[in-house]
């Protein structure tokens, strides 16, 4: 029994908007629940109205009904928080999409390349070490970042063959790489001097959103549009590629250039977040599967969508890792897996969907 | 469309798998590459379609030197349909059928209705209309084999190749698939596996033994019997069949002819 996909034609770009527009609508609410939900609890028209007149353009033309307090809890501490959430969760599920289809395999996920244990490495050493404190409060997300590329150039370099890189040896020199990173990383942790800073590095381990600040903004937001367009814009090669290398050569795909820039692209994009994050599982893996059994493998559908539903999940993730246990907070990747493991043995049992493993 | 093979040879490490072969092909002919296993067909056909690239030698389209066009110049002029796709996720058949058309698009260009045109006309003329918006996994590997074949005709390229197209497929869609891609009428190059279908069906056949052409010809010029003693190391009987009018090859194993 096969899923049936919509068909082409204008009946159906009608239908495909209807539901971009319902996931938009569905991640404003999400993002106004989670900025509502707290501690402190906060009407949805006091949130809007505050972000309002936080907006340049609007300062002063709003009548303002709340307290410093508030505007302090909703404008500086939760919004940059779940907004942060949303674009790590986009992220994490756009670059899950393109690494899976880079690699061809199912499992792949956005650490594939080892990103998350290289990323791990560069924060462990600041974190326990105090290493880079040069750069002040941007040492961890620097560290972080260099470490993933240095373990993305690694793999890189691994895979290369005769100027050629072949899929196998990508995804094997990927393993490799993380395992020797991650022996690295607990070597740190374990000749670490200070006991409360092995619980820091594990929290970020985990992955983690507390530390969001508006500052810190900018750059994953521009990183996570411009890696989506540039994969949205390369639909065609992408669908190619699924195909099999070969396939895509005679569909016009020059293969080992574009390769090339969808690796450069997914080291760009999964170590902007991990470095602001930490290492968020299961995103990347979960939602472009439950993407593709809802509309279809068409990456031109694929992305958008997984988008959004990665943004929604992650701000609703989020909103769990802060309240189950309040007033201590969970690490986002304890619940992330908690409620992605079971989902996604649900999907292993549905017969139909072939998780890109053919018929069996 | 015209396609000539110059002199073209590929090595891996200092393994020889294809010996300086040339060969050529006339707009409009169906021509046949057999072989046994380990002959160098698929890398033949991998270094005329571009996924190999030859040491030596040179592929001419028409003339034009195929390494000097773009890949996608190439798919526009020049499609393949290899052995039934090991697909990593699943498309609905139209999805696959509009891959065809990517050769042709631009970056930001969409697809148009023109597009979406030919890709109907490819899927009707293969008689799989009634499944474009069907998961492609749940087709037969017959139908497989027509949706790529779909694929290969909306990239509107003047030359097709096929890579042992009929392999893992009955007896009976080997015939029906044989049947209409004769029928499509383009200039074919295509790699066969069993001779009696190459000897029905093609109008020149290449047999390649040990990367090298060892002849070349008509069916009836090719299929002598030293020959695939030499090539195939079996013993065969080669006669005109009454119907078919073409040669007809039939195999004398060891145990029943001594």
């Amino acid at each position: 029994m096969g899923s049936r996909t919509p068909r082409e034609g204008p009946h159906h770009r009608v239908w495909f908007a209807g539901i971009l527009v319902l996931l938009a609508a569905m991640l404003l609410v999400s993002i106004t629940a989670a900025v509502m939900l707290g501690p402190v609890a906060i009407d949805p028209g006091t949130v809007w109205k505050i972000a309002l007149s936080n907006l340049p353009g609007f300062a002063g033309k709003v009548d303002q009904t709340w307290s410093q307090g508030q505007s302090h809890i909703i404008w500086d501490i939760r919004f940059p928080r779940v907004l942060l959430g949303a674009v790590v969760g986009a992220g994490l599920s756009v670059a899950g999409v393109a690494a899976q289809a880079l690699m061809r395999n199912s499992l792949a996920d956005p650490y594939i390349l080892g990103v998350s244990s290289g990323a791990s490495v560069g924060a462990t050493l600041v974190i326990l070490l105090g290493a880079f404190s040069y750069f002040g409060q941007y040492a961890l997300s620097l560290a972080a970042f260099m470490g993933a590329l240095v373990a993305m150039g690694l793999v890189f370099l691994l895979a290369r063959v005769a100027g050629r890189i072949s899929t196998t040896r990508l995804l094997l020199s990927g393993i490799a790489i993380s395992m020797m990173m991650s022996a690295a990383t607990n070597f740190i942790v374990t000749m670490a001097p200070r006991e409360e800073g092995i619980r820091t590095a594990m929290y970020w381990m985990m992955g983690s959103l507390a530390g969001a600040k508006w500052s810190y903004m900018t750059f994953p937001v521009l990183i996570v549009l411009a890696g989506t367009l540039l994969f949205l814009l390369q639909y065609r090669s992408l669908n190619a590629l699924l195909m099999g290398d070969d396939t895509a050569v005679t569909l016009g795909v020059n293969i080992q250039h574009f390769r090339i820039v969808l690796i450069l692209t997914l080291a760009l994009l999964t170590g902007t977040l991990v470095s602001i994050s930490g290492s968020i599982g299961f995103v990347g893996l979960m939602i472009p599967h439950i993407v593709r059994l809802l509309i279809g493998s068409d990456h031109r559908r694929v992305l958008p969508v997984s988008l959004f539903l990665g943004a929604i999940f992650i701000v609703w993730a989020d909103v769990l890792a802060r309240m189950a246990l309040a007033p201590e907070e969970l690490p986002i990747g304890i619940v992330t897996a908690l409620c992605g493991g079971p989902f996604f043995i649900w999907l292993l049992r549905r017969s139909s969907y072939s998780f890109g493993g053919g018929q069996e | 469309m015209n396609m000539k093979v110059e002199e073209i040879s590929y090595s891996v490490r200092d393994k020889r798998l294809i010996e300086s072969i040339s060969l050529e092909i006339i707009e409009g002919e169906f021509i046949g590459l057999i072989g046994p296993n380990g002959s160098g067909k698929s890398t033949l056909l991998k270094n005329i379609y571009r996924v190999l690239k030859p040491d030596r030698g040179g592929v001419y389209l028409n003339g034009k030197d195929l390494s000097q066009m773009t890949q996608k110049e190439t798919a526009r002029s020049m499609a393949v349909v290899s052995q039934e796709a090991n697909m990593a996720f699943d498309f609905a058949v139209m999805d696959i059928v509009m891959m065809g058309r990517a050769p042709h698009k631009r970056l930001l260009e969409s697809d148009t209705a023109r597009d979406q045109e030919i890709a109907e006309r490819a899927l009707a003329r293969v008689g799989m209309q009634h499944a474009a918006s069907s998961s492609f996994a749940t087709l037969s590997g017959g139908e497989k084999q027509r949706v790529l074949i779909a694929r290969a005709l909306a990239q509107e390229a003047g030359f097709l190749i096929l890579d042992e197209p009929t392999n893992h497929l009955d007896i009976r869609y080997q015939l029906q698939m044989m049947d209409l891609v004769k029928a499509l009428k383009l200039t074919s190059f295509a790699a066969l596996h069993d001779l009696n279908i190459a000897a029905c069906y093609c109008d020149r056949i290449y047999v390649l033994n040990d990367g090298r052409i060892v002849a070349a010809g008509r069916p009836e010029e090719v299929m002598q019997k030293e020959l695939l003693l030499r090539v195939f190391g079996v013993k065969t009987q080669i006669s005109r069949h009454p119907s078919t009018g073409k040669p007809a090859i039939t195999f004398l194993p060891e145990m029943l002819v001594n």
